[in-house]
């Protein structure tokens, strides 16, 4: 882990302006394959299963992109990155993009040299303790000690609450989820402390889910998105409007069932038409070809989709959609028109 | 018909720089060393201007800012609104806690392996044997992990300690208190008169000092050998527990007591911190065991068997004939692990532990984005606090070396 810290920092210095200069698209294509950084295992966002194949959230996003731009959503090699190497590997061009609930920042945006591309899950941090604790509230925390994953926005966000509430804690830094629960479950920490789609994620996966409780207090906005580097504005308008392509997809009902009957002859609706390529050519205007959105959703479906599959309220994970709705529904998920 | 010639008194000609030999190894050193400065001249520029070209030029201004995180083990006061500076001074006194009790216990665990391995008793110095080969020959980072892991499964949990029939209770006469998130131990209290106490306790430490210079000048003109040890062991104890008495008692003991999620009183060692001394120490120990046993293997036979024939017993034989010849060949080995101990440290962020690999190396770096100038202040940090102990090791290396005259 501290290798790849060191290797990518290398690599950073020696090989990033050429990175940057050439085009991600066509190095992409030149390799026939896309490298995306996601977690190194968060059940229904990116984690491998048995046979060493990712599933996911996130992992759709990556697949989506892959399908839009190669044609083949199998055609990803995913990077699993932390929560200190992911920037450092997307800035070296070790990745060509990251889809790993990444918080979009100011700072993150401005001085780290990220684009991010949208949101695809509008989250925010919460606290996850044992009930036997008898902890209603994230306010009767003085004192406790919390796990928290290091490198990430949380960690701030969590020495803000506290000071702010004016009450004490003992920061327990961890590097994976997964050591995060071990520590957690032998009760080395109180309190988890991370995005609450990361707690639910992550309580689904425990022995007994029920003697645990997520804390109603949710102390942070954290908008997720997939990012990519500054300064290649193409390949960030394809990674956009891919994962555009999956929300419009779903408000205007072109799911993977229908995606391919539906594009192969202009229908009655003018933006489903512009949508999969049946009526001008926005493909063009992005590199790729006219049917890159088609294939993108057809690859998991559309958003509404792939948010039921990975971790919906039918999955094991069971997250309602909340703010993550479509705009119709009264949620925040909203996408630009294509036209 | 050529007469002899003359030596050549031309004096210097271009050529010579390649064809004579006088000039030759110095025109191909030149050569070399130009290329070399080039070469580095063009890694500093190509990165430099590659950092500019990403829009992050090199630049120290960040460590000015806030830090914005906390920190668990803070040896000098910092909260999470000081500077990124500030929480690096954190991490560097963190790296030197744990060099400095890793080297201690190293050197004394090491030691008493290293001598018990020579042990003519079969047992022991198998047991040994198997000690060593197994701590070297495995990474020091599965023995830091396997430690943490060991310690957090075994431990109870201080919820355990809570309730009429808990499950765990704290050791030693309730005064330690063993849980998964670390060891809490009673800390001293000052009251009134704690000072005269300390200062009674100083003096006698000098006192014991002195006492040995004027044991060693008395025995080496008298031949009268004193119990010295009893009678530094008496200076050391007597004067500062009589003062203790007489004062009534000016020091006491805080003992830890659970309250809220966690015990409050005493000193608390961290889990993260004892996983990594104690790992640390087990693995450096077994090099320095073998460097031990080495050294005094290479004391001639004849040195111990002389010092035996002039009637020295057992325990003189070896701290003033063995001991004083093996330092020497044990002491510049023993400078490069203390330095494997001290960048090994650098390992702590698996258990962790915040040290300035943690927190400049790790979250300073990640929440600016500035790889490179953390990177480099990493590295400079590691390299002063290396040649410091090589330094000072060398200082005591050329005072117990043979004194060649």
């Amino acid at each position: 882990m501290k290798k790849s810290v060191f290797l990518g920092t290398l690599a950073a210095a020696s090989v990033a302006a050429g990175v940057a200069a050439a085009g991600t698209l066509d190095d992409v294509k030149a390799a026939g394959e896309l490298k995306c950084g996601v977690s190194t295992g968060l059940v229904g966002f990116a984690a491998a299963d048995a046979s060493g194949k990712w599933n996911g959230f996130d992992v759709d996003v990556c697949r989506a992109v892959a399908a839009a731009v190669l044609g083949d959503g199998s055609k990803v090699k995913f990077v699993p990155t932390t929560g200190k190497t992911r920037f450092t590997a997307l800035a070296s061009g070790e990745v060509d993009m990251l889809a790993r609930n990444t918080t979009w920042t100011f700072s993150r945006d401005v001085d780290l040299k990220f684009e991010f591309v949208g949101v695809n899950y509008y989250d925010g941090q919460g606290f996850m303790v044992p009930k036997a604790l008898g902890v209603t509230s994230a306010k009767d925390l003085d004192g406790a000690t919390v796990c928290i994953q290091t490198g990430t926005t949380t960690e701030l966000n969590l020495a803000d609450f506290f000071r702010s509430n004016n009450i004490s804690y003992e920061p327990v830094p961890v590097e994976t989820n997964a050591e995060t629960q071990a520590q957690y479950l032998a009760g080395a920490c109180d309190v988890y402390t991370t995005d609450a789609s990361g707690l639910a994620a992550t309580r689904a996966t425990f022995e007994n889910p029920d003697d645990h409780t997520v804390l109603p207090e949710i102390i942070s906005k954290e908008p997720l998105g997939p990012l990519v580097r500054h300064g290649d504005n193409q390949w960030g308008d394809i990674v956009r409007w891919t994962l555009n392509a999956l929300i419009t997809a779903e408000e205007l009902g072109v799911t993977s069932a229908n995606v391919a009957q539906m594009s192969g002859a202009a229908g009655g609706n003018p933006e489903v038409n512009r949508l999969l390529g049946t009526e001008g050519d926005l493909g063009a205007m992005l590199g790729l070809d006219k049917a890159w959105a088609s294939r993108a959703i057809a690859n998991a479906g559309n958003y509404g989709e792939i948010f039921a599959t990975n971790i919906g309220e039918a999955s094991p994970i069971g997250i309602a959609r909340g703010l993550n709705a479509p705009w119709t529904d009264g949620g925040l998920i909203y996408s630009p028109p294509f036209r | 018909m050529s007469a002899i010639t003359d030596p050549d008194k031309g004096g210097f000609r271009p050529s010579m720089l390649l064809y004579d030999t006088r000039y030759r190894s110095m025109t191909i050193q030149i050569i070399a060393l130009v290329g070399f400065l080039i070469a580095i001249g063009w890694l500093v520029s190509n990165t430099a201007q590659n950092l500019a070209d990403l829009g992050k030029p090199l630049g120290f201004s960040f460590l000015w800012e806030p830090a914005g995180y906390d920190i668990n083990q803070r040896l000098i006061e910092y909260n999470s609104q000081m500077t990124h500076a500030r929480a690096s001074l954190v991490g560097v006194l963190n790296t030197m806690l744990v060099a400095l009790l890793g080297c201690i216990t190293a050197t004394v665990i090491g030691v008493l392996v290293g001598v018990m391995r020579l042990s003519k008793n079969w047992l022991v110095s198998r047991l040994m044997t198997i000690y060593i080969e197994g701590f070297r020959n495995v990474p020091v980072l599965l023995w830091i992990l396997i430690t943490m892991a060991i310690f957090i499964e075994v431990f109870p949990q201080p919820r355990d300690f809570r309730g009429e029939d808990a499950v765990a209770s704290m050791s030693l006469f309730d005064s330690v208190a063993l849980t998964n998130r670390g060891i809490y131990i009673p800390a001293p209290t000052w009251f009134a008169g704690s000072g005269a106490v300390i200062a009674v306790f100083l003096a006698s430490i000098v006192g014991m000092v002195f006492f040995g210079k004027w044991a060693r000048k008395r025995q080496e003109q008298t031949g009268q050998i004193l119990p010295t040890f009893w009678i530094k062991l008496a200076i050391f104890f007597v004067p500062a527990i009589l003062a203790y008495y007489i004062l009534g008692k000016p020091i006491g003991l805080e003992y830890p007591e659970l309250k809220g999620f966690n015990f409050k009183g005493g000193f608390y060692m961290r889990n993260s911190l004892i996983a990594l001394w104690f790992a640390l120490s087990l693995y450096t120990a077994a090099f320095i065991a073998e460097t031990v046993r080495s050294g005094i293997q290479a004391v001639a036979k004849g040195q111990s068997e002389a010092a035996a024939a002039l009637g020295l017993r057992q325990g003189r034989i070896t701290s003033l004939v063995v001991l004083p010849q093996a330092l020497r060949v044990i002491i510049p080995p023993m400078i490069s692990q203390y330095l494997n101990l001290t960048k090994n440290s650098s390992l702590a962020i698996a258990v962790g532990y915040m040290d300035i690999t943690g927190t400049l190396g790790g979250i300073t770096l990640n929440q600016t984005g500035r790889e490179m100038e953390c990177l480099m202040i990493l590295m400079a940090i590691y390299l002063a606090i290396s040649l410091t102990i090589s330094t000072v090791m060398n200082w005591y290396n050329d005072r117990v070396k043979l004194q060649e005259r």
